[in-house]
Parts: structure tokens; sequence; C-alpha cells
């Protein structure tokens, strides 16, 4: 029996859900411009009640729904991160979506179950619940990747992005059933409290389950050798869904990834951290390499995310548990600098016409001098430079690992941030150093692109400069960990 | 009440991001206002902290202010953290208002230019770093701020960028200024390692005068001179003075700001703000004492024989700021920070009443080319004049207080050293003849001008006139703020200056003793210990000694360019080759660009032509092929067919199942 007390805790889902399916309603009642307009308010309205719910939260660790379900500052800071993503991408989406005529409430409806997902995956310690959440939020972004209808693209990118996440899934479900098969536990805590007292029934299924995690977490999370599908998902879909799932979906599934392992296996640490010090590697090498030859700035970004996500695994593997508040300060930095350059991606193109090629920035600097002033800042963070939030990011997770004696990685990290720095500075140098190559036209001006911009700015420079409120707030989130 | 001493530097800071930012399509007038208020404001505040402070007792006279944590990394922090204390609350004075007047001059002196908003934005961006330096209550701070005026100090120095002379002056003073602050970093590290093996982290002043105990002699040695490296990269002295005198490339105002005022004496105000640990290694002291010695002496010797009236100046400059480190170097510190301000006053104004020679010239700065222009400009004369007998050391003015309490101190503090005392003198003898040399030349005799430029010559505005005539001002009373005990003064700038230095030894005795020759007989005979009962008749002798060298250099200056102007040409005649020498700087530069510049690009071709070109390119085009290479093969697999991107995730599943069942022990 369930106290209806329990509720309460989860008002921010409930928020969200009831939301999403008002908007629903309004999507399948009515068409046309003004109905998704206020589709698209309602949807802010309803992310910032979510956020002050969840912003409420913070400092309460329960566990409710017969342990099915948990609230803790883990799952609170990063339902946090989620719901900014929400705000911001659906502020930039207003115009966005109107452009790309694919405006309607269930534009909207779909981002907030996205979220919904996301938030059920990473507060809870239970497999099932975990997996749940996960699937709302990749079947969402199934269907908002293949948007644009008539773009053969997006189509392609969506059904490429289906079939290859219902593989991935089935590896991971696969894994949690072998770990259930030699444990019997599904429970992370209980599976944790087993471990510590006695060997699995069987430890190569064990071991077999750890690794189809591996993979099943390693297609979300866009890691070498399972992130073939990034760039060209990321290239067909929506900007505003690329820049959704660039920080999003990510965030969650390294938020589910930290939390099954460093809460259950950690005692096979010696397992998991060989293989993923491989995958690290493999991710950062591989997206820093392959972004040095794109022209294409959606691709780039793409494989500069896969990138991205092999920094974060350098913090992941040392298994340190003191250090994973770097995972989430870099997840939360990560956020605005992504987001920042999408938008101005998106600013960029027309309908149809996205501009994403490397040479439509030539000049910009002269032409649309604030635009291209928040793309270097944009772009410098993501290529660590400080003060900017991105520094302070790259500067905690390296760290972590030379703590914790993880050298190679470290120099393999600050090698690949110098190969990286190159691509990054290409689009800069094209915008201040070189003559416009073809006229664009006007560029997609709206205060709400403006907005934020602004906001990403401020939010990497504030970061920068003064990190740590940031970082004790997430130590204070990874404390249950300890 | 200490809550708000943050706004020293964030108005000019303010100033700089307005006009910055904004100041595209400012009216000239707007600019100029955001500018010159943004400093004044500065001042203000710290002349009502200044207010506080003198009623506060002595002990009491520390503001505190932490802003923020900045870096914090394990069991190190830093904080953004201000520190006003008799020392820095004089550094801020000097700085905004002295800086707040030059500003003001500037205003008239760069009417013409087109950079005019650039200027100010520098110019404002410079006053801020500077007093974040002299605010900052850490050294990684107060690094930021060191950096931060080396940085304006070049961008102010090529302001005319198009001009290759500018330019390159530029860079020089960037690049000799690298090697001073790579001395400072090191210094940096080495005490934070030190410390930390101690168990101590810490970079803030007050923790680290608690913690200096923990230093070893030795280690302190080290500490304090790779300080003074850092030192005499800003502030010009032996052996990385040779970019101070090229600095004059840039606007007058500049030079006078950062290049005499301000910045150059960044150094003296960072050993005044170490000196706990500068007491502590006696050697450190010394080396300090001769190097300020040397440059001091030579730089003079070399303004002697300098045509161009800016590059007089500029070597005065580094001759005074030699004085500066005479003083510290005798540990007596606060005689050094005396000398800084008092120079502050009549230098800042020396170069602003060259400026306006020269705005009255048509921009000519060589004295051979001038004469005559008392009557013409007689503001810029008259305050000239002050400044000349200042800086000569004329009893009354500001610079005889400060000149003569170094000198003593050179004196009593280095155990009598009669030597030291005389090359202080002698340098004194030869300030006063070089600037009434360039006095005389420019200001009495016949003009030499051409006749287009004659025509010319008018007198500055007054918005450029007014800040001459407050420079004037101070520089006559300034000193009196440090009139040494001997004639009946109180010498309160030390006694201000107490709480951070600590207490100077005891002042000598205050009954004159009987005229008493032997004792500068015995000095001279022994240079060694000489009693302190004579202490206070000797400081007698040495301060008469040093009056007479010094007028005895103005009236050189007047007979050789004033009574008799044939003397200086027969005197260049006979002495062709020593002219030479010195006129040509002594061929430093010319060495410099021998042992380093010419050896470093020749190993920058050599690295170029060979590592370059044949190693690092080799690497590169091979990394280039092997990348496009691995681009193909990846490019195979990116071949956006599902199959492909399905079957690379068997491959990494089976790879990684392989890896984790392999791990059965």
């Amino acid at each position: 029996m369930i106290p209806a007390s329990e509720f309460k805790w989860i008002l921010p889902e409930i928020i969200l859900t009831g939301w999403a399916l008002v908007l629903l309603l309004i999507g399948g009642f009515s068409k046309g411009a003004l109905s998704s307009r206020i589709s698209g308010i309602l949807c802010l309205v309803g992310s910032f009640s979510a956020l002050f719910c969840t912003l409420n939260l913070w400092g309460v660790n329960i566990d409710i729904f017969n342990k099915l379900y948990t609230i803790d500052d883990y799952g609170t800071f990063l339902k946090v991160v989620f719901l900014i993503v929400l705000t911001l991408v659906t502020i930039i989406s207003f115009r966005y979506t109107e452009r790309e005529g694919i405006a309607s409430g269930e534009y909207y409806s779909l981002l907030m179950f996205g979220v919904l997902g996301m938030m059920v995956m990473v507060s809870s310690h239970h497999f099932i619940t975990i997996f749940i959440g996960l699937e709302v939020m990749s079947l969402s972004i199934y269907i908002l990747c293949g948007l644009l209808r008539n773009n053969v693209k997006s189509v392609e990118a969506s059904l490429k992005y289906f079939l290859l996440g219902a593989f991935a899934t089935a590896f991971l479900l696969y894994g949690i059933a072998l770990i259930y098969g030699s444990t019997g536990i599904l429970d992370l805590v209980e599976l944790k409290r087993y471990l510590l007292t006695k060997q699995p029934f069987a430890v190569t299924m064990f071991l077999a389950g750890i690794g189809l995690l591996i993979v099943g977490f390693g297609f979300k999370i866009a890691s070498v050798p399972f992130h073939m599908w990034t760039p060209d998902v990321y290239q067909g879909a929506p900007t505003s869904i690329t820049a959704y799932m660039a920080t999003g979906v990510k965030a969650a599934a390294f938020g589910a990834l930290v939390r099954v392992f460093y809460t259950a296996l950690l005692p096979f640490i010696c397992g998991w951290s060989t293989i993923l010090w491989v995958i690290a590697v493999l991710t950062m090498c591989i997206g820093n390499i392959t972004a040095l030859v794109q022209r294409d700035v959606k691709r780039l970004l793409a494989y500069s995310s896969i990138a991205h996500a092999g920094y974060i695994l350098v913090a992941f593997i040392t298994g340190d548990r003191e250090f994973t508040s770097s995972i989430l300060f870099y997840l939360l930095v990560y956020t605005f600098m992504n987001i920042g350059a999408f938008t101005v991606v998106i600013m960029l193109g027309r309908n149809g016409e996205e501009n994403t090629d490397i040479d439509s920035y030539a000049g910009l600097g002269v032409r649309r001098p604030f635009i291209a002033l928040c793309m270097s800042i944009f772009l410098l963070s993501l290529a660590g430079i400080p003060p900017l939030a991105g520094f302070a990011g790259k500067f905690y997770v390296i760290s972590a690992a030379v703590k914790s004696q993880y050298y190679w990685l470290a120099v393999i990290a600050v090698l690949n941030s110098v190969v990286a720095a190159y691509y990054y500075l290409r689009i800069i140098t094209n915008m201040y150093f070189k003559e416009p190559i073809r006229e664009l036209g006007v560029i997609d001006d709206a205060p709400q692109y403006g907005f934020v911009m602004l906001v990403c700015v401020w939010a990497l420079f504030h970061m920068g400069i003064f990190p740590r409120m940031f970082i004790l707030l997430a130590q204070q989130a990874t404390r249950i960990f300890l | 009440m200490a809550d708000y001493i943050w706004l020293i530097p964030v108005f000019p800071a303010i100033g700089f991001l307005i006009n910055g930012l904004l100041g595209i399509k400012f009216p000239k007038t707007l600019t100029a206002w955001v500018a010159c208020l943004s400093v004044f404001c500065s001042f203000v505040v710290s002349a009502i902290i200044f207010k506080q402070f003198l009623d506060l007792p002595a002990e009491a006279r520390v503001f505190e202010m932490t802003a923020f944590d900045w870096i914090v990394s394990g069991d190190f922090s830093t904080q953004i953290a201000f520190r006003i204390d008799a020392l820095s609350i004089i550094m801020c004075l000097i700085v905004s208002g002295v800086g707040s007047l030059i500003h003001v001059y500037s205003v008239g002196y760069m009417h013409g230019e087109a950079g005019f908003r650039r200027f100010f934005t520098y110019l404002n961006l410079f006053v801020f770093m500077m007093l974040i330096l002299v605010t900052a209550d850490n050294l990684l701070l107060m690094f930021v701020g060191w950096e931060g005026v080396g940085l304006c100090s070049y961008l102010l120095i090529g302001y005319y960028y198009e001009k290759d002379s500018a330019a390159n002056a530029g860079k020089k003073a960037f690049i000799v200024n690298r090697i001073g602050d790579l001395g400072f970093l090191l210094g940096v590290f080495l005490l934070v390692t030190t410390l930390a093996s101690n168990g101590v982290w810490t970079l803030k002043y007050s923790e680290l005068q608690a913690n200096a105990h923990l230093l070893t002699p030795a280690l302190a040695m080290a500490i304090t001179l790779l300080f003074f490296l850092g030192a005499t990269g800003k502030s010009a002295q032996i052996p990385l003075y040779v970019w101070l005198p090229d600095a004059m490339e840039g606007p007058t105002p500049v030079s006078s700001l950062i290049h005499a005022a301000t910045m150059v004496t960044a150094g003296v105000y960072m050993i005044a703000r170490l000196n706990f640990f500068y007491t502590m290694a006696p050697t450190t002291l010394l080396v300090i004492t001769i190097i300020g010695l040397l440059t001091a002496f030579f730089a003079a010797t070399i303004g002697c024989a300098q045509y161009d009236i800016k590059r007089v100046l500029a070597y005065s400059t580094v001759s005074q700021l030699g004085y500066m480190f005479v003083g510290v170097g005798a540990g007596a510190y606060a005689a050094g920070i005396f000398h800084l301000m008092t120079h502050a006053f009549f230098k800042g104004l020396l170069f602003l009443g060259a400026g306006s020679v020269m705005h009255a010239m048509s921009g000519e700065l060589d004295m051979r080319k001038m004469g005559g222009l008392r009557k013409k400009i007689p503001i810029t004369y008259w305050t000239c004049f002050i400044a000349c007998l200042a800086i000569a050391g004329v009893p009354g003015l500001s610079g005889f207080f400060s000149k003569d309490e170094i000198l003593w101190m050179t004196y009593s503090r280095n155990g009598a050293n009669i030597w030291f005392w005389l090359f202080g003198a002698a340098t004194a003898g030869l300030t006063a003849f070089y600037m009434f040399r360039m006095f005389f030349n420019t200001f009495h005799g016949t003009c030499r001008a051409s006749e287009e430029v004659k025509h010319h010559i008018h007198e500055s505005p007054k918005v450029m006139t007014i800040p001459l005539m407050v420079l004037a001002v101070l520089s006559l009373v300034g000193g009196y703020v440090g009139v040494p005990h001997l004639l009946g003064g109180s010498n309160y700038i030390e006694k201000w200056l107490e709480p951070v230095f600590g207490h100077a030894p005891a002042p000598a005795a205050q009954s004159m003793h009987a005229f008493d020759l032997s004792v500068i007989g015995n000095a001279f005979a022994s240079s060694g210990a000489s009693g302190t009962v004579h202490e206070t008749s000797a400081e007698l002798y040495l301060m008469i000694a040093a009056i007479v060298i010094g007028l005895s250099g103005i009236f050189i200056a007047w007979l050789f360019y004033v009574k008799n102007p044939e003397l200086p040409k027969k005197f260049v005649k006979k002495f062709d080759g020593l002219f030479n020498l010195v006129h040509n700087k002594y061929f430093v530069d010319e060495i410099y660009g021998f042992i380093f510049v010419n050896n470093l690009f020749r190993l920058g071709n050599l690295c170029k032509n060979f590592f370059d070109e044949k190693i690092i390119d080799g690497i590169i085009n091979g990394t280039a092929s092997l990348v496009a290479g691995m681009g193909g093969l990846l490019r195979r697999l990116q071949n956006g067919l599902v199959q492909g991107y399905a079957f690379a995730m068997i491959l990494g599943a089976i790879f990684v199942l392989y890896f984790m069942i392999r791990m059965i022990p």
C-alpha cells in the first residue's frame, strides 16, 4: 500500500506529466500558429513550476513507493539541469519551430515527456524504474528527431536513432537480466549490500551483465564505439532537438550510469574501469580527430559532444566517489555552452536552409559582432579556455584523474583538448578573419535567441569565475555515494 | 566600514567597460568625462579612507575585505580580497591622484588623435590594473595586476602601432618584462611549495608574514632574489632596464603615468610589501643596493649625453628608480616609498611638461632644435623649473627630502659604507646636471627651431596647464611629510608606515654635535663603522655635502649651456670616445642584440628551418596523412548505413564482454 502523502515528493514529475497531457490535447484540437504559441508559453510555465518544485526538494533524501523511486540531492541536482535544458530549449523553439513549420502542441508535449523520462531515470535505485525512464525519454526523442517530415535527413535520423536505440536498449535490458539472474536483485542498494557480503551466484554471468550495461549506457552517452549514430542523428534532427539531445540526454545517461556504477558496482571497479579507460581514450581521440575534418558545424559539434563524453568518462573511471562532483559540474557547464552554440547555429539558418557549413560563419564578426562574440565565448568555453566555465569543468575532471593517479589518462585528456582547440578556433578564425564567402541574407533574429545566448554567456562566466559555489552544490549532491 | 574598499579598483574598471563596450558612438567629451571621473572617484574613495585612517590608532589602520573565493583546490585557496593599509593607501592616493591629473591632461593632449577612445579605454584599464596591484591582499591577485599593467603598458607604448618603432618598442617592453615576470612567478612557486611543505597553504600577505619564520635563510634569499628579478623587469633596473627608454614611443601622458609615476614603481612597492622576507635576506638586500646604485649611476651618465628630451627623462626615471631600490635595499622601505611618492610628483610633472613643450613645438623632441621657450610658454617653464629643482635635490623641495633620506640610509644602514654614499651623491650631482642641461637647452638661450615651428609656438590649453600647476605645488610641498629629525621635522611618513615596516632602528640622537670634521675623515679612511655618537653630525655633513654636489651640478649645467654655450662642443670634441660611448648608451642594446637577440633569432631560424619545417611539419604532414587515412577508414565506417553502425556496436560489445570475462580469477 502506497501512502498518498508520498506523491508530494514527485510533484515535479506530476506537473510535467499533467502539462504534457494538456499540451497534447491542445495540439489535438487546434492547429495553427496561435495554438502552438500558447503551447510554447504553457510549456515554459510548466517547466518553471516544475523547476520551482524541484528546487524545494533540495536537501530531501527519501525512498518512496516501496523503494522503487528515490528522492535525493543527486537526482535533484540533475533534475534541475534537465529543467534548465527544457526551459532554454523551449525558449529557442518558439521561433525555430515556427520557422521550420513544426510548431505544434505535440512538439512541446514531447519535450516535456522527454524530460520526464530523464527525471525518472536519475531518481531511482531500481533497475526497472531506471529502464522505464530511459524508454520514456528515448521514445520522445525518436519522434522529435523526425519532426522535419519533409526533410529526408531528419526522417533518416529518426529511424536510425530508433533502430540503433532499440538495439542498445536490448543490450541494456539483457545486462539487467543477467545481473538479476546471477543475484536475484534489481535494487541497487540491495545489490551493493549483497556484493559486499558474498559473490554472485554466477560470476561470469554477472560480469557479462556489467559489460552489457556498459554497452547500453555507452550508446546513450555516445561513447566510442557506440557513437556512430551521433553525427548522423545530430545533423539530421531539428537543431533545437540536437541541443536538447546533446545536453539533456547526455546528462540523463551519465546520471543513471554514475548512479548504477557508483552505488552498486563499485566492488567490481577494477573490471569496468579498465574497459572504460580504453573507451574513454578512444572516445576522446576519435571524437576530436574526426571533428578536425568536419566542415559542417552541426556535425562538428556532434563529434565535439562525443569528445566531451570522453572527458566526463575520465572523471568517471577514477571510481573515486569524492570526484563524482566534477562529473555533475561538467554536465551543468556543458549544458550551457552547448545550448548557446546550437542557438547560434539556429540563428544562422533559415527555413529549409540550415547554413551549417563552416563557410557560412565567414565574416560573421564584422556583420554581426554580438552573435560572433557570443559564439566565440561558447566555443572558447568548449575548448576550455579560462576564465570560462569550460575551463573550470575540465580542470576539475582532469584533477580528479591526477589525484587518483591516472596520469596517462590526464595526459591524454590534456593532449586531446589541445587538438580540440584547433577545430573550435577554426570557427572563430572563420568568423573574424575571413571575408564572407557568400551572401547569407537576413539572419534569423529574435529576442528569444538573444536572451538564451545572454543567459548562457552569463552562466559560463559566472561558473568560470566563481566555480566554488557550484562545486559545493555538486559535492552535496554526490554525498550519497560516500 | 571596510566594506567599500573594493570600490577603489572598480571605478576605473567601470570607466573601462563603459568606454570600451559602449563608447563607439560617444562624442569625445563624454568619453573624456567618463574616463576622468572614473579615476577621480577612486581618488575620492582613497581620500575618504585616508581620512578615516587619520582618525584611527596606528595599529588599526588596516582594512581588509574578501570579495569571494577565487581558486580553491584542496588545501590551497586564494581569494579575490583587498587590503588597504598605511602602505597601500599611499599607493592608491598616488595612482588615483596623479592618475586623475594625467587623465585630465590627456584630454587636452590627445585631443586631435583618432584613437581618442582607445587611448582612454586603455588608460582606465591601466589604472584599474594598477589599483588591483596595490590593493591586492595576496600575491596571486597582485600578479594579476602585475601582468595587467604590463599588458596596458604594451598596448599604450604601441599606441601608434602604424609606426614600426612604436610597435617594436611595445614588443621589446613586453618581452623584456616576460623575463622579469618569470622570476616573479618562480618566486611565487618556490614560496608556495616551501610553505606547503611546512603545511601552510597561503599567499596572503598577513599569513605570509606570520609564517615567514618557516623559511630557511637560503630559501628566503632565493625567493627574494626571484622576486627582485621580477622587480628589475617591471621597474627597469640593470640588467632589464633596456625597455624603458624605448617605451617613450608611447604618447607622452602614458610615459608620465605608466613609465614614470606608477607602473615602473610597482617593483619597489612589491619589495616594500614583502619587506618581512627581504629583512630575512641580507644578501638580497645587498644585491638590491648594488644593482640600484649601479643603475642609478649609469642611467644618470647616459642621461647626460642624450638630446631627445623624453629620452633624458626616461634615463632619469631609470636612475631615480635605482635610487628607490637603494633605499629599500638599505632596509629603509619607508625612504624608498617616500622617494617613490615625490618622484611620482616631479617626474610626472616633468613628462607632462615635456608633453607641453612638444605640443608647443609641433612634436619636436630634439633639444638641439629648441631653446628660448621661457617667454613663450611661461606656465610650462615655471612648472618645469620647480620640477627640475625638486629632482636636483635643492633644499626645501620634495626631492631633496626623499633623496637625502635615501642617501643617509645608504650610508648608515650599510655599516657606514662611504662608497655607497659617494656613488649615490655622485648620481645626485649628475642628475642635477642633466636635468638643468635639458632645462637650459629647452627654455633658455636663443630659439633654434625652424621658422615654421617658431611661428606656431603657443602655451597649452588650461586643461593641460592646470594639472601641471597642481603637480608643481605637490613637487614643492610634497616633501614636508618626511622632514628628517635632523632638521627639526618628525619624519611623519616613516612613522605612518611603521605599522607595515615595523619600527625603524632608533633615530639618531637628537642633540646637535659640535662641528667635527674627523667624522668624515674617519668615514673616508675606514669606510667602516662609525660610532653612533657621531651619527647626527655625520648626517648633517653628508647632507651638506650632497647639497653642495647637487648645486654644483646645476652650476656646471649653467656654465655649459647658458654662460658659455661653446664649452660643451669643445668638451665633446676633447672626450670624443667617451661621449660616443655614453651617447650610445654604452652600446648595451647592441650588446644585448649581439648576445641574446641575434642568437635567439639564430636559434629561432634553426628551429624554423630544421625543427619546425623538417620535424614538426613532417610529423604534422605525417599525422595529417594518417588522419586522412584514418578519416578515410572512419568515413568508410561512417557510411550512413545502420548495419555498419550496428556492426560496430557488436564489435564493441564483444570487446567489452571479452575484457569483463577475462577478469574472472
